[in-house]
């Protein structure tokens, strides 16, 4: 005689158990295994793309920091590099350099809170994120060398950067490039063949290739699943095509694989780093720009990699001050669309894996 | 015939754990401890100028959020603006710097603090006299280098750290 | 440290004195209870000094250091700090179940200390089958929380119960199993015999044994990396989410209590109890206890979570069959090999640890990728 069963609803409600910001799920379940998922998102909604249309062009650059507060200079890079598309600005050649070393130092950091976060999740409690973040508080400070602020840059500028970078940040850079290394390998010893985490990660969370470039997924989760799809080699932006560098792919598109391609692409962020240190030229900063600046009609899309994904400004103009309509392609947003098909079938303690692997930041997400 | 997780990876792990133990840990008791701050540190605050302001309201139109009210009044024998009233809202200010950055007289500085709360929200809004240095309100050297080159260095966790590799 | 010696004489002297004796007897039993109880909670005040100080310096930053000096007083404050809290019942839930729970999950840890032997023969009650009952009594603390499940009307709650039944039960096999080698080679089921026995401690002897008793007791007392129960990222919170106050004290304190205790017979079986040069017996004991649980707090700091089916699937499909062929093993060496000297028995025993654990490992499957239920 069979048990009748009936599926139940489970609310993983907004306030998260896992670090990853106000995100709701209401998942079926049956049993244990989840049948249904559905996500409800839009708690962290503060209308960036409205407020952008009222403030001058360089006004909007504090706002898109907020936008995924993880990776601020990744953010504020893309935004530029959509205002001088738009606006036909020059940018010197050291300026140039500057800002791949704070976009390639940001992603290092962004990715060490992705793992951090994901191996929490998974049950170390807490040693390899306590560990992660001491790794993290050494760039911050040297972010907070440059542009005085620990969290939301507001660094780069239409043009160039907004001041030049002080004379001891280039030997401090020097000392942490050559520690760094060791200490990734120190973190891969800790955790990445654990029988443990290898049981309940590995085969978790599939997301395959065909479905992955359908929903037009981008970043660590795109080249987990095995498409060598990079912006920066793909179309490169600023002057990543003088930078000699790999991309890391996986093969399975599982959780285990997501989380290996981003430690990978820590150690290809530093390679860059070293290589920008060593070209970079003297010279301004800025280039002569007006300080209002006023584009003529027209629109411009820039997208760059950020250490999330795609992250893309549309920019329309009518010769104003400020942007008539500023849309911004968040990465998290679209990568969690493949959410549902990679959720079903797995267990509730498996969910909150898989959502940790994907790796989204609410604040790019809801915007 | 090649092994695998018998339990190798749990192994190498605890050895990455327990050499922990006997490294110095990188907590700084605050308040007892306190690092230096950056040089360019963007505080909590804003500090202005009397002499240099002239009350072109520069960075009343910067603001992105619109936190910074000047009136002025003109002044006939001289010939210049007199500032009557230059208030700050800090309860708004985001302390994004566009401000100082904007100023073409360099009659505003970022703060060097960062402890500043208050516990009524009214006394976040500043105005003139409020806002001028003291020994209390030190200016930081953001778009300041002739500050920034008399402040202390930045701690660095970089420098702080004394671990062998 | 004379007054205790003379409190541990007087037992010796007594033990060959009938137990109907009114004064002897019951000197006996209120000695060893006050002891008993200070030694239990003072040790789990300490345990939770250790852990949150140990693993603080594990991952890079000091533990609690503001209350007391060096924090020592913490345990002290998070107490004081719980018995100020309301304790709320929820409306329907059964009384008398609701209220009886955390008694019964915390008392089984006291009363195992019963047959624990701090000194040669320093024992509440020196039972000739002492290691039975240890097994019997700790599995009365399972029924506690099944009644903290039910008695609090909540799904959930009886949800996280019922997972927790089923992993305790199924560890309690391994457990016993490791537990027979043991009595195999010592020949008592008595603590204090087997004690006695271990000349060698048992650990070089039986490797397997403790390897498989050291598993299967973290995963009965809840601890990481089997913390699945009250782990945060754990939707349902588990037999106590209903609890508050000083009930939830109860069992915050049960677990750490029950740690004390598969400390304590991990100390007993298979590191030589209170023997040792030097220092008072009752001083090693104490030291070999907190050993063991630092090697606990060691492994909760490094291992992630393992699944609830491969919890399940490690206990039935991994440690239950090692531990029969250990039995096995351990039964066939004591046979045939009863003479030989324990020297040359340790390394054929590392040995076959070393070739049963590899083998194993090739043919089990911890749940790798999609599980069927």
């Amino acid at each position: 005689m069979a048990l009748k069963t009936e599926p139940f609803i489970l609310n993983i409600g907004p306030v998260h158990p896992s670090t990853h910001g106000v995100f709701r799920m209401r998942a079926t379940l049956d049993g244990e295994v989840i049948v249904d998922i559905e996500p409800v998102f839009g708690y962290l909604h503060r209308g960036i793309e409205k407020l952008a249309e009222e403030r001058t062009y360089t006004g909007v650059i504090p706002l898109t920091d907020r936008l995924d507060y993880l990776a601020s200079m990744s953010n504020n890079l893309a935004y530029v590099l959509a205002v001088e598309k738009l606006a036909g600005i020059p940018v010197p050649e050291r300026a140039e350099y500057i800002r791949v070393i704070m976009a390639e130092l940001q992603r290092i950091a962004s990715h060490l809170v992705a793992v951090g976060s994901f191996l929490n999740d998974c049950g170390a409690y807490f040693t390899p994120f306590l560990y992660m973040f001491r790794e993290r508080e050494k760039i911050v400070d040297l972010f907070e060398m440059v542009s005085g602020q620990r969290l939301l840059y507001n660094y780069m500028r239409a043009g160039g950067v907004s001041h030049d970078i002080p004379y001891e940040f280039l030997p401090a850079l020097d000392k942490f490039i050559r520690q760094m290394p060791s200490f990734i390998d120190e973190y891969d010893r800790l955790l990445s063949e654990n029988e443990i985490l290898l049981a309940r990660a590995k085969g978790v969370g599939i997301l395959p290739k065909e479905l992955a470039i359908n929903i037009s997924a981008s970043g660590p989760v795109l080249r987990a699943s095995g498409v060598r799809w990079d912006i920066r080699k793909a179309d490169p932006y600023s002057i990543y095509d003088r930078f000699e560098f790999d991309i890391p792919t996986g093969i399975a598109g599982d959780c285990y694989d997501r989380y290996r391609v981003r430690v990978q692409e820590m150690r290809q962020s530093l390679r860059i780093i070293k290589q920008a240190m060593e070209q970079i030229p003297l010279g301004e900063v800025s280039g002569k720009v007006p300080h209002l600046v006023r584009p003529a009609v027209g629109e411009a899309y820039a997208h760059i990699e950020a250490p999330k994904g795609e992250l893309g400004f549309y920019l329309v103009s009518d010769d104003s001050i400020a942007p008539y309509r500023c849309h911004i392609r968040a990465p998290s947003l679209i990568n969690l669309t493949a959410l549902r098909e990679m959720m079903v079938g797995w267990k509730i303690q498996d969910a909150i894996i898989i959502f940790g692997s994907i790796d989204i930041t609410m604040g790019e997400v809801d915007r | 015939m090649k092994f695998e997780r018998y339990g190798k990876g749990i192994a190498k792990g605890l050895t990455v754990t327990i050499r922990h133990l006997l490294r110095h840990p990188v907590t700084s008791q605050y308040p007892e401890q306190r690092l230096n701050v950056s040089r360019r540190i963007r505080g909590n605050e804003l500090i202005w100028d009397k002499t240099r302001c002239t009350g072109c309201a520069t960075c009343a139109r910067t603001c992105p959020q619109g936190c910074i009210e000047i009136i002025t009044s003109v002044s006939t024998e001289e010939n210049k603006y007199i500032v009557d009233k230059f208030e700050v809202d800090t309860g708004y200010c985001i302390s994004c710097g566009l401000c100082v950055e904007a100023c073409p007289y360099e009659a505003l500085f970022m703060g060097y603090a960062f402890e500043r709360a208050k516990y009524r929200r009214g006394e976040l809004v500043q105005t003139n006299e409020m806002l001028l240095a003291s020994p209390e309100r030190q200016p930081s050297g953001y778009m300041h280098p002739e500050i920034a080159a008399q402040l202390p260095k930045q701690t660095l966790l970089l420098e702080k750290i004394t671990e062998e590799e | 440290m004379a007054i205790v010696n003379l409190g541990l004489n007087i037992p010796n002297r007594l033990q060959t004195l009938p137990p109907d004796w009114p004064g002897g007897f019951w000197w006996h039993w209120l000695i060893f209870t006050v002891i008993i109880i200070a030694f239990v909670l003072l040790l789990v005040m300490g345990y939770i000094y250790i852990e949150r100080r140990g693993m603080g310096r594990m991952q890079a930053r000091i533990g609690p250091n503001r209350a007391g000096p060096f924090g020592l007083l913490q345990p002290i404050a998070d107490a004081i700090k719980i018995l100020l809290k309301e304790d709320i019942i929820p409306t329907k839930a059964d009384k008398i179940v609701h209220w009886l729970a955390p008694v019964i999950a915390f008392t089984p840890a006291l009363m195992i200390f019963a047959v624990v032997p701090f000194q040669d023969g320093a024992l509440l009650a020196d039972l000739n089958i002492g290691i039975l009952y240890v097994v019997a009594v700790s599995s009365v603390s399972t029924v506690g929380i099944f009644m903290a499940g039910w008695g609090s009307n909540n799904k959930y709650s009886l949800l996280g119960a019922m997972r927790q039944i089923a992993a305790v039960v199924s560890y309690e096999i391994p457990v016993v199993l490791a537990i027979a080698s043991v009595v195999l080679i010592a020949g008592s089921l008595s603590l204090n015999q087997i004690v006695l026995a271990q000349d060698i401690p048992f650990i070089l002897l039986q490797p397997l044994g403790f390897l498989l008793f050291f598993i299967a007791g973290c995963a009965e007392i809840n601890r990481s990396p089997f913390d699945l129960m009250e782990a945060d990222s754990e939707l349902v919170a588990g037999f106590h989410t209903e609890y508050s106050g000083m009930k939830f004290a109860m069992f915050y304190l049960a677990e750490y209590a029950e740690a004390l205790v598969i400390s304590a017979i991990i100390t007993t079986l298979f590191l030589s109890g209170w023997r040792g040069p030097l220092l008072p017996p009752w001083l090693w004991f104490v030291l070999k206890v907190i050993a063991v649980f630092f090697v606990m707090v060691w492994t909760r700091t490094t291992l992630p979570r393992v699944r609830i089916d491969q919890l399940m699937a490690l206990a039935w499909k991994f440690l239950l069959p090692l531990a029969l062929i250990n039995l096995f093993i351990t039964g066939i060496e004591i046979l045939t090999l009863p003479a030989t000297s324990p020297w040359v028995m340790i390394p054929v025993n590392f040995a076959i640890m070393a070739v049963l654990i590899l083998l194993w490992s090739k043919f089990f499957k911890l749940g790798w990728g999609r599980v069927e239920v």
